[in-house]
């Protein structure tokens, strides 16, 4: 055609431009950064421009930040205002998913961006209110940040911000410094920091963190992991011997089980005592008698019988609150120095329900089954209660109840849980012979039953619902599968919508 | 005090002629006002302009210094009517606001504005809040200038040009008798740079001054018949006076090479907030220099309406090809364009929409995307080689969409908004899915998980307004959510009257966080706060009761979980006919921590008595149901997975950032939850007996715990 442009090659100075884009999430500092960065940037001979977006995304959502800078020339350079997929430098994410989102974003490409990334994690909304595990995957970002950045850089900058008394912006732009992806030396970092002139001592130690960690300067060292050996056992020389001679068994089951089963046998002795470590014991050699390679049975039932026999009662509850180490660990968590007072409040809430479930299993089944008596025991108890545990009364209250370990066994709460827990086992156990791995997912079922009230209630429902759900595909050839499926359906919201969805499917081939 | 303070950056605002000024744009855009001789300001608070209007209330020292007067309207139709002072003095008067919802609520003033015509220049400067970052429906102010015919200024994103426009949208306005809009889009309004300035201006003529030697003249007036000859003067006068205006000011830029015989035959039109995309998608192709000198001749629309049909004709000539670089639509420039060609019977060829997206914004993939393909299709050789036949492989980057979770905006850490939605979320489990309508703020943020309350909302002040076909009454009662910035915004005409006046049965809980919160924290009528220049302190439940509406509920602890929820199950349960609104007061947590905290600081280092509340969780009874996060998605509750092999699910954990609000305990109280939340409090430099009594109760605390632990096996806490 005609009129043909003159080609000509591309401007080498645009080569000058840097392309710095920040992803973080409101309140993580991402305005204070970038004004550090422009900061530097224009003190050390650069033009530079910024930009950002204020509303309603800072308040909690992710936001982007964007810095373009060029060494000064002879005009003014037309920067972009937005981040282009394919065409940033330097990208820097505030939190490890925000880091998988600027992959996706398309800001992180191999042939020229640094990613300086926190691999610690600030949960999204969706990711916390399943009922089950619903945290997304850390590796698989790490794995993909590994191929798309041309350098990544990563660290856990929320922690060394923290640690040196500060916030992760501080500690991002000592990482950047130390990336030494700026033309820049630290120095001029440093500077941009002090010119701030808010909270600089505490920015700077930050900092100074953030550099170490991405200049590959020597940090101090993390104390070595103790190698997972087994936590020191103290007690009364008889109860420790009586242990060990418990402990002894646990020698005797499949060997894939063992670990799981010392970790139970722990878990029921310290909510019981140790003759209903032996019971947990008796039950889970029943299971080994009926067992073969791999032994999945063994070690499935080694975890739930612990968690079905040390179940949630009022009596656990008071004894955790009133442990020992409990007052030091709270102080340490809230960073209450010496001179400082710690007052703990407890929120209890106790219904009818739980009352009657520490009364003795027939008395108490009978006032359960009393509409009047249950309304009685409401009026009197059904109440938030707070109680100032560290003052001497509530206490003593909690003590006392944490005490009853020896009324334990004699509750309405104990004979229900340990009905549940014989039809539940038995159920498994009838399976064994004919279909393995249905046994074992049956057991595996037991993981819906958990919290405390209604929540208890409504896990027990899923877990039947599971079961009986399980018995309709009783037979077929992919009924572990199925019973699986439901339960993990079972995991995915509250109201149990994924699973009556699964059961209908079932329902819809059976 | 709003949420982010300019005190420090207003002292800018004073530099003189050839001083330069480094800053943000909305800084730069208020000093442009003061070098304008601006006599009064105003406008209303809302992304992205929210901090204009924290610039100006925090400049109000220097203004006043000037004899500029400044006004925080009530809403956008009074920031609108406000521009009326400039209908008859020469005073300019310049007022901000959101775009395009902001503009909708000042419709009736502004068109009422721009039929009678302005003496003094009057502008809007409208925070465009369209694409990425924006928080409303998206649509373009672009429509409303050409209805009422306002100019619509779309300076290039630097700050030269952007305080430039607003010296010469003054002018222009003056001599075309015109009210302008400025227009500025969510990054411009932040973006960094410099210009050189110019000396403040006084206003030639104040308030003041106008209210000492009042005007009046009836042909302003809009009536008929005087209504019919502002029609007549627009398109008569105004119109080609504005026309004339832009051309001899050359408000529209040209860049590249010029037109000619052996000028490049084709071109691009582009508004002029576009540019930088533009140049940077051209930079990229190898087609523009780093100060934007660019091969292809570009046409800049400073000005995107009027369109001047000359000037285009003129950049037209010559060429085969035009691209138009119209963000959002409908595509108003490039039907307008197309049928400037139309009528003078070019033969030129009009590209744009359809090489670039229909809707949505403009980014740099975008961009670059279109212009490659613009040029593909009408001049291939241009491209540099690479781009023609791309031969590089690149790694197959894995697929995160499924992995990585999306990040809406949600209530900040200790929000005291979350436990009126937990109450409402309670209410709802005992009584049923209600009708509930929403308002604009950050109550809507209930509307996402975990709340998920709320289903629609039809504009700010308008929820209650919203539920007006229900209001006679049904099963179930309908609820409306409302904030204090939108009752005091609309609301208390527009929802609470008509709530009043047709007798609803309806339920309104006007969420009361004592600011504007959602835009920033300015403050409102019923703000809590000392205020030197404004009414503060007037309680909404006065206003509510002036309006005849009797059943009126008063919280004023939202932490108060089961009150809330008590008292939010009366009003749909009780009997009494009419309105039921319910006032739920506590003050917005961002704000209040950024007030208290460095008071407290000061206390404990002063030595004073201070208790600093904070929640934890006991990990050996949380049982990992995650039930309280469905009642909370507080930023500082999270989960961790414990270093236990009996354990499947994640327990809750509170973080550092946990503010001691009262809400985890509220809810695991209210909802019978879980006994797994506790609430520690540091007290700091504790009085002696305190102290004193302390130790003894730990004494015997401490002898207690070793009693019992000494009869026990210990298994080092990992049991």
């Amino acid at each position: 055609m005609a009129g043909l442009l003159e080609r000509r090659a591309a401007d080498p100075r645009l080569g000058g431009i840097i392309k710095l884009a920040a992803l973080a999430v409101g309140g993580q500092g991402g305005g204070v950064l970038t004004s550090w960065i422009e900061d530097v940037a224009r003190s050390n001979g650069y033009d530079a421009q910024a930009t950002s977006v204020a509303g309603v995304a800072q308040r909690t959502g992710a936001t982007v930040y964007y810095v373009e800078m060029a060494p000064k020339g002879d005009g003014t350079p037309v920067f972009s205002l937005m981040p282009a997929a394919g065409d940033v430098d330097i990208m820097i994410a505030a939190e490890l998913m925000e880091a998988g989102r600027s992959i996706m974003r398309g800001f992180v490409t191999p042939d020229r961006t640094t990613l300086i990334a926190s691999t610690h994690r600030a949960l999204a909304v969706s990711e916390k209110m399943v009922p089950g595990d619903g945290i997304a995957s850390s590796e698989e970002v790490l794995a993909a940040a590994d191929i798309a950045a041309q350098r990544f850089i990563h660290a856990d900058f929320d922690q060394l911000a923290i640690r040196n008394g500060s916030v992760i912006s501080a500690s991002l732009f000592g990482a950047l410094a130390g990336s030494g992806a700026l033309p820049f030396p630290k120095q001029a970092f440093e500077d941009a920091i002090r010119r701030s002139g808010k909270g600089v001592e505490g920015s700077l130690r930050a900092f100074n963190a953030g550099y170490a960690a991405a200049s590959g300067e020597a940090l101090p060292e993390a104390p070595a992991q103790p190698e997972a050996a087994k936590p020191r056992l103290r007690g009364p020389k008889k109860l420790v011997a009586a242990f060990e001679a418990l402990e002894a068994r646990i020698a005797r089951l499949p060997e894939p089980a063992q670990e799981l089963a010392c970790a139970g046998l722990r878990k029921v002795v310290d909510f019981q005592d140790l003759a209903y470590g032996g019971e947990y014991l008796d039950r889970l050699e029943r299971v080994a008698g009926l067992d073969r390679p791999p032994h999945d049975l063994t070690r499935e039932a080694a975890k739930y019988i612990a968690n079905a026999m040390a179940y949630d009662d009022i009596i656990r509850v008071a004894d955790a609150k009133t442990k020992a180490g409990r007052r030091d660990r709270i102080a340490k968590e809230m960073g209450a120095k010496s001179g400082n007072l710690l007052q703990v409040t407890e929120f209890l809430h106790p219904r009818a329900e739980e009352i009657v479930s520490l009364f003795p299993a027939r008395m108490g089944a009978r006032w359960a089954a009393n509409p009047d008596r249950m309304a009685l025991l409401g009026r009197l108890f059904d109440k938030g209660k707070r109680l100032r545990s560290d003052s001497l009364t509530a206490f003593l209250q909690l003590y006392v109840l944490g005490g009853m370990k020896g009324w334990r066994r004699r509750t309405l709460r104990h004979a229900q849980e340990m009905a549940h827990l014989v039809v539940w086992l038995d159920r498994a156990l009838a399976l064994a012979p004919r279909d393995y791995d249905l046994a074992v997912e049956v057991i595996r079922c037991r993981r819906l039953v958990k919290g405390y009230s209604d929540t208890h209630a409504r896990g027990l429902s899923k877990f039947d619902k599971v079961l009986d759900g399980a018995r309709m595909v009783e037979g077929r050839p992919d009924a572990a599968d199925w019973t699986r499926r439901l339960r993990e359906a079972a995991l995915k919201d509250e109201e149990g919508k994924a699973l009556d969805g699964a059961l209908q499917t079932i329902r819809s081939f059976v | 005090m709003a949420e982010r303070s300019f005190k420090a950056e207003v002292e800018h605002l004073r530099l003189g002629e050839g001083e330069v000024f480094t800053g943000e744009g909305i800084l730069a855009i208020t000093k442009a006002l003061l070098e304008s001789g601006v006599g009064y300001v105003g406008g209303y608070q809302g992304a992205p302009i929210s901090h204009l209007m924290d610039v100006l209330a925090d400049a109000e020292e220097l203004l006043s210094e000037l004899g500029v007067r400044f006004e925080a309207n009530a809403n956008e139709a009074a920031a609108g009517a406000m521009l009326a002072a400039s209908v008859h003095y020469p005073i300019r008067g310049a007022v901000t606001f959101k775009g395009s919802v902001g503009v909708n609520v000042a419709s009736d003033a502004l068109a009422n504005l721009a039929s009678s015509g302005v003496t003094g220049g009057a502008m809007v400067i409208v925070g465009e809040d369209y694409g990425e970052g924006s928080s409303i429906m998206q649509e373009r102010t672009h429509a409303f200038a050409m209805k009422s015919q306002f100019w619509l200024l779309d300076p290039r994103p630097n700050l030269t040009s952007i305080v430039k426009m607003v010296s010469d949208g003054f002018d222009l306005s003056e001599a075309s008798n015109t009210p302008v809009m400025l227009m500025v889009r969510i990054r411009s309004c932040h973006v960094t740079g410099s210009f050189t300035c110019r000396d403040n201006r006084p206003p030639a003529f104040t308030v003041k001054d106008a209210l000492a030697d009042p005007r009046s003249d009836f042909a302003r007036v809009v009536l008929p018949p005087m209504s019919f000859a502002h029609e007549q003067d627009k398109v008569k006068n105004r119109w080609p006076a504005a026309e004339r205006f832009i051309r001899e000011r050359k408000l529209n830029e040209f860049f590249g090479p010029a037109a000619g015989p052996d000028g490049p035959r084709i071109g691009i039109v582009v508004q002029g907030g576009m540019f930088n995309g533009v140049v940077r998608a051209l930079q990229r192709l190898g087609l523009a220099d780093i100060y934007g000198q660019s091969d292809i001749p570009i046409y800049v629309l400073n000005v995107t309406y009027p369109l001047l049909s000359g000037e285009f004709l003129e950049f037209c000539a010559g060429k085969d090809h035009v691209l138009v670089v119209e963000e959002g639509q409908p595509e108003f420039i490039e039907t307008q364009l197309g049928s400037y060609l139309y009528r003078a019977g070019s033969s030129v060829e009009l590209h744009g929409k359809g090489l670039f997206p229909l809707a949505g914004d403009y980014n740099g993939t975008v961009m670059l995307d279109a212009i490659e393909a613009f040029l593909r299709k009408v001049a291939p050789e241009t491209l540099p080689a690479a781009v023609r036949a791309p031969n590089q492989e690149r790694p197959e980057i894995p697929d995160l969409s499924k992995t990585v979770p999306i990040r809406p905006p949600g209530f900040c850490t200790g929000c005291p908004e979350r436990p009126i939605f937990a109450a409402m979320k309670l209410v709802e489990k005992e009584l049923g899915k209600h009708q509930i309508a929403a308002d604009i703020g950050c109550h809507l943020f209930a509307s996402l998980p975990p709340f998920e309350i709320g289903g629609a909302t039809m504009g700010y002040g308008l929820g209650p307004a919203a539920n007006a076909a229900f209001d006679g009454g049904g099963k179930r009662r309908p609820v409306a959510i409302i904030g204090d910035g939108g009752f005091w915004h609309n609301g208390l005409s527009s929802s609470f009257t008509n709530m009043a006046f047709n007798k609803s049965d309806g339920v309104a809980i006007v969420v009361d966080n004592f600011y504007s919160a959602a835009t920033g924290g300015q403050d409102i009528m019923s703000s809590r706060a000392d205020n030197d220049t404004k009414s503060t302190k007037n309680p909404i439940s006065r206003a509510l009761k002036g309006i005849g509406i009797n059943w009126v509920r008063e919280i004023d602890r939202t932490y108060d979980v089961a009150r809330m929820r008590d008292t939010i199950r009366e009003a749909l349960t009780t009997p009494e006919k009419g309105p039921k609104v319910i006032v739920a007061s506590s003050e917005c947590m961002l704000n209040r921590q950024r007030r208290e905290k460095p008071l407290v600081a000061k206390a404990i280092k002063a030595g004073r008595r201070v208790e600093a509340p904070k929640f934890g969780v006991d990990e050996e009874v949380c049982t990992g149901d995650h039930a309280c996060i469905r009642l909370s998605g507080c930023p500082s509750l999270s989960l961790k997975r414990l270093d236990d092999p009996l354990r499947d699910d994640p327990v809750a954990s509170i973080d550092q950032s946990c503010v001691g609000c009262g809400n985890c305990g509220e809810v695991a109280d209210a909802a019978i939850l879980c006994p797994s939340f506790y609430r520690a409090d540091v007290v700091h430099n504790p009085g002696g007996f305190e102290a004193w009594w302390a130790g003894v109760r730990s004494a015997v605390i401490g002898w207690l715990v070793r009693r019992r632990t000494a009869r026990r096996l210990d298994f080092g806490g990992v049991a």
